[in-house]
């Protein structure tokens, strides 16, 4: 932190680090200046002129997005000269501007509108024919480009140039024709496409993924953590559930990046498009399949199963919470005194890993176990213990074998199992082969922590209600060991 | 009548060394580089040497702002801008044709100044013969050991007019996108390849071989109290004789007009556009104004790079505004809103009403567009796309609400 000093923010006396700029300065004050093109992560092109300021001494408004803290500065932001000057650069960014809001996905969040409202209100004057672009360009596969909304405020090619550095998107022509285009050859396809859309203000680059489903107002939001892998990013869960026949029925609409220290602005298209497992494949019953289907309560389930537990190997995986970790060994190793336990990253959860933020563990809490001393044994050892049927009881939790070894091979070993249980959110495709099959919290459904691959603790809030009788894991470690005593 | 840079174009051979040196050609350098550094600035300085570029900016202080080989340690840079392509400028092009030498022999002087040993000459792209003209000189100048201490390299724009604009031009030379940077820093510090840089115009640069023989002093008395020395004027339009002239800085207007024969067919004259389409007109009453830099600021326009356009009173005003409105429109680099926009927008407003398709509101409107972009964009395009509109409506209203009441 540099010098600190003292400067005047609307007539107030306001302390702020010498050179900070005055747009992050005031935003620290509790004022926030309208902009477009000022990224804190992409810098200060100084293009769109929304973020004007006067400056006592200054003959004309200046760009706050450029103008450094010093001692005695004495900046104003709500005086009628910012005002008028904002309102008459506003009215330039909406000149060309189809103003087809009705059917742009960005209304309800757009820079155009929410400025249009603070600072703009005035008549139209444009009589002229708008200039025409193209309207409808797949930019890559989660990307779709809408070039006459753009205000070409060079955030997403900033983006693509500075952070991602693979410089997909660029800006061609000139003046009035100038437009964002997908460079010949290119598709917008890097691992952080995803985030060209939360950075450009206005509705030019949306999300494929989430066009059309529901509008944006209808949206619930809670921070979370993405369970992609073990970085930790933080997010916002978008959910829509007022309206239960929008978002084609499902409930989590859209995955956003949320600042933090861990990951900055940006989030990976794995971890922002990795959602669908939440609303679909889900389990909500508690079931004994074998030898007849049948529903349980959770305390009859908690009863029949926990006397059987004796000698169980358990399989689980990185996608458990601490709390579910301290349960999990409660249970399992200090309870049950299992040494059997499963639950490294095995190819089924290793991918790519780069210096921007994906990690190639692609689960978010293997941390938690080693926190607790927990130590995972092999799945091939696994393996050759079912193959011999050494094994009367497995337990798995939150993982799906058919991914470790192959859905022909996985089935074939789990169906001499003479015991075996399922706990988790999801089906997966082997779910048909359990005994017991208990329902648990997708990490949207809890809150908890995981801790990331560097130690960070990372707390995520609950963003929906459960499915069905669903509980989080440690819930249910919980009432198998009461079970027990 | 004084003149420098043109005095010997009578001189069929001038472009080549030989011709040049005889006539006194690279004595200014020797001259330089038998001083200090830090004098051959001081000479600059008092010779009043303004920017002949456009910005009047004076050039011995542009050098002074380079920092020191101890503050910035590393390479430094010269570019001569030759990329020329304000409407109604045309008199680099024929500086470089004519005396490509006195280019050469100026660049040299401001290397030795700032200490580069590498320069730049930055012509614009459409300009083929001055190329391959410059490209001729600096092999001759090459063989006759000229270039040992700083080289000399030849790079072609691809047809913007923004390019000319210091900042745009060293992006370009960089080989993006031709768009403004925002100073500070200044070219003088940050520039080329982000290193300390010097861009100077051909006829600021062709004047030093002669401040270097004759003086600081001598130079200054040529001129204006500010503006020392002459200035070459792109003449066009409705006159009898359009072509370049020199003249020394502070020369009347009427004296000006009258060396290029007067307004054509004897006609009456509407106005002068003193510097190149980018500045406000000049009018009747003006004919007596001190064509220096402060003269011409004075009378509420600028001197610009000297390109005169002269039209008579057949010439509409809202016709020349559209005219130079959709110049800028084109010619906008695009990166400001302001710009981008309100370029294109005063642009259809102006058509409009040549069609007769205007209204009354159209005239506040066009007054109001221009307010809202002069002094909220990046570079002095974009201030122009602001003003021109706002200078024609204000000294030809009768024209404007013509064409207004049409609709
Ligand atoms: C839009 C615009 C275009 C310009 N074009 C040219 C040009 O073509 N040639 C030139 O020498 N200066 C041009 N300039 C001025 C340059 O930015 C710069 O001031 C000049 O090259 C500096 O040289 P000087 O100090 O010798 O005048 C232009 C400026 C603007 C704003
Ligand atoms: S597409 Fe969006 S982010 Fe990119 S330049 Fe246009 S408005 Fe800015
Ligand atoms: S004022 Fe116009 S030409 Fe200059 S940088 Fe801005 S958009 Fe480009």
């Amino acid at each position: 932190m540099g010098k600190l000093v003292k400067y005047r923010l609307n007539g107030r006396e306001v302390e702020a680090e010498e050179g900070r700029l005055v747009i992050d300065a005031a935003k620290d004050a509790g004022v926030e200046i309208a902009h477009y093109c000022y990224h804190p992560a992409l810098g200060n092109p100084g293009n769109c002129r929304l973020c004007v300021v006067e400056v006592a001494g200054a003959p004309k408004p200046m760009p706050s997005c450029r103008l450094p803290v010093k001692e005695g500065l004495d900046v104003r932001t709500d005086t009628d000269a910012v005002k008028r000057a904002q309102a008459g650069v506003l009215e330039l960014h909406l000149v060309n501007h189809p103003l087809d809001c009705p059917v742009c996905d960005q209304s309800g969040e757009c820079g155009l509108q929410d400025y249009y409202m603070k600072v703009g209100r005035y008549p139209s004057r444009a009589r002229e024919d708008k200039e025409h672009k193209g309207k409808r360009i797949e930019a890559g596969p989660h990307v779709m480009l809408d070039q006459e909304r753009c205000i070409l405020c060079t955030r997403c090619t900033r983006f693509v140039d500075q952070v991602t550095k693979t410089h997909e998107l660029g800006i061609f022509s000139r003046g009035h024709q100038e437009r964002v285009e997908v460079a010949p050859g290119m598709t917008l396809d890097n691992a952080y496409s995803g985030n060209v859309v939360d950075i450009c203000p206005v509705g030019a680059l949306t999300d494929r993924d989430f066009r059309y489903k529901v509008r944006v107002w209808y949206l619930d939001h809670a921070d979370s953590i993405c369970p992609g892998c073990s970085r930790g990013c933080g997010i916002s869960v978008h959910t829509s559930t007022k309206r239960p026949w929008h978002n084609e029925g499902r409930r989590v609409a859209r995955l956003k990046p949320r600042w933090s220290e861990v990951n900055g602005h940006w989030m990976c298209d794995d971890g922002r498009y990795g959602f669908a497992n939440l609303d679909t494949d889900r389990l909500g019953k508690v079931l004994r399949l074998r030898p007849e289907r049948v529903e349980l309560s959770w305390v009859d389930m908690a009863e029949e199963l926990a006397g059987r537990l004796d000698g169980v190997k358990v399989v689980a995986s990185g996608m458990l919470s601490n709390e579910d970790w301290a349960a999990f060994k409660a249970l399992f190793v200090d309870t049950l005194t299992v040494q059997d336990l499963y639950f490294s990253a095995e190819p089924d959860q290793i991918g790519a890993e780069d210096d921007l933020l994906r990690k190639k563990e692609k689960v978010p809490n293997l941390k938690g176990a080693e926190a607790l001393g927990l130590k995972s044994g092999s799945f091939d050892r696994l393996a050759e213990d079912l193959e011999a049927g050494k094994v009367r009881c497995l337990y798995v939790i939150e993982r799906d074998l058919a991914k470790v070894w192959g859905e022909a091979r996985a089935r074939a070993l789990l169906t001499q199992v003479p015991l075996l249980v399922f706990q988790g959110p999801n089906k997966g495709a082997l779910g048909d082969l359990a005994h017991y099959r208990l329902p648990a919290t997708a990490y949207v459904e809890e809150e908890g922590c995981f801790t990331n691959f560097e130690g960070n603790r990372r707390p995520y809030r609950k963003a929906l209600e459960p499915i069905g009788c669903a509980r989080p894991d440690w819930e249910i470690f919980k009432l198998l060991q009461e079970a027990r005593s | 009548m004084t003149k420098i840079l043109t005095k010997h174009f009578d001189e069929p051979k001038l472009h080549e060394l030989e011709t040049y040196r005889r006539l006194g050609g690279y004595q200014g350098l020797e001259k330089a580089l038998s001083m200090s550094r830090k004098d051959v600035t001081e000479e600059v300085k008092k010779s009043n040497l303004r920017g002949l570029g456009g910005a009047g900016f004076p050039t011995g202080g542009k050098w002074e702002t380079v920092p020191p080989e101890e503050k910035s340690p590393g390479p430094r840079y010269v570019v001569v801008n030759c990329d020329e392509s304000e409407p109604g400028c045309f008199k680099d092009r024929v500086l470089v044709a004519r005396a490509p030498h006195q280019v050469i022999e100026g660049a040299l002087i401001v290397a030795h100044a700032i200490d580069a040993h590498d320069a730049f000459i930055f012509v614009r792209g459409e300009y083929q013969n001055q190329y391959d003209i410059l490209e001729d000189a600096i092999r001759e100048a090459e063989s006759a050991g000229y270039l040992k201490r700083c080289g000399m390299k030849l790079m072609r724009g691809a047809g913007a007019y923004i390019s000319g604009l210091d900042t745009a031009l060293l992006e370009t030379m960089e080989g993006k996108k031709a768009w403004p940077r925002q100073p500070p820093p200044f070219p003088t510090v940050v520039g080329l390849m982000g290193r300390p840089t010097a861009v100077n115009n051909v006829e600021t640069v062709s004047m030093l071989p002669h401040i270097m023989v004759n003086g600081g002093d001598w130079f200054a008395k040529i001129g204006a109290p500010k503006s020392g020395g002459t200035v070459v004027f792109s003449i066009s339009g409705h006159v009898e004789k359009p072509g370049v002239y020199e003249f020394p800085m502070g020369v009347k207007l009427r004296e000006v007009l009258a060396a290029a024969g007067g307004v054509k067919g004897g006609r009456k004259l509407k106005c002068v556009i003193p510097g190149g389409a980018s500045m406000p007109p000049l009018v009747e009453k003006d004919l007596d104004v001190a064509l220096d830099f402060d003269g011409v600021r004075a009378a509420g326009t600028f001197l610009g790079a000297g390109g005169m356009i002269v039209l008579d009173e057949t010439a509409d005003a809202v016709a020349v505004a559209h005219n130079i409105e959709r110049f800028l429109a084109h010619e906008s680099c695009g990166q400001c809103t302001p710009c981008r926009e309100g370029s294109a927008w005063t642009e259809r407003i102006l058509g409009r009403l040549l069609d007769g398709k205007g209204t009354p509101d159209d005239l506040p409107n066009i007054q109001r567009v221009g307010e809202n972009i002069t002094g909220k964009v990046i570079c002095a395009l974009g201030d122009t796309v602001g003003v021109i509109t706002r200078a024609y409506l204000a000294k030809f209203p009768e024209d404007f609400k013509k064409r207004a009441a049409n609709g």
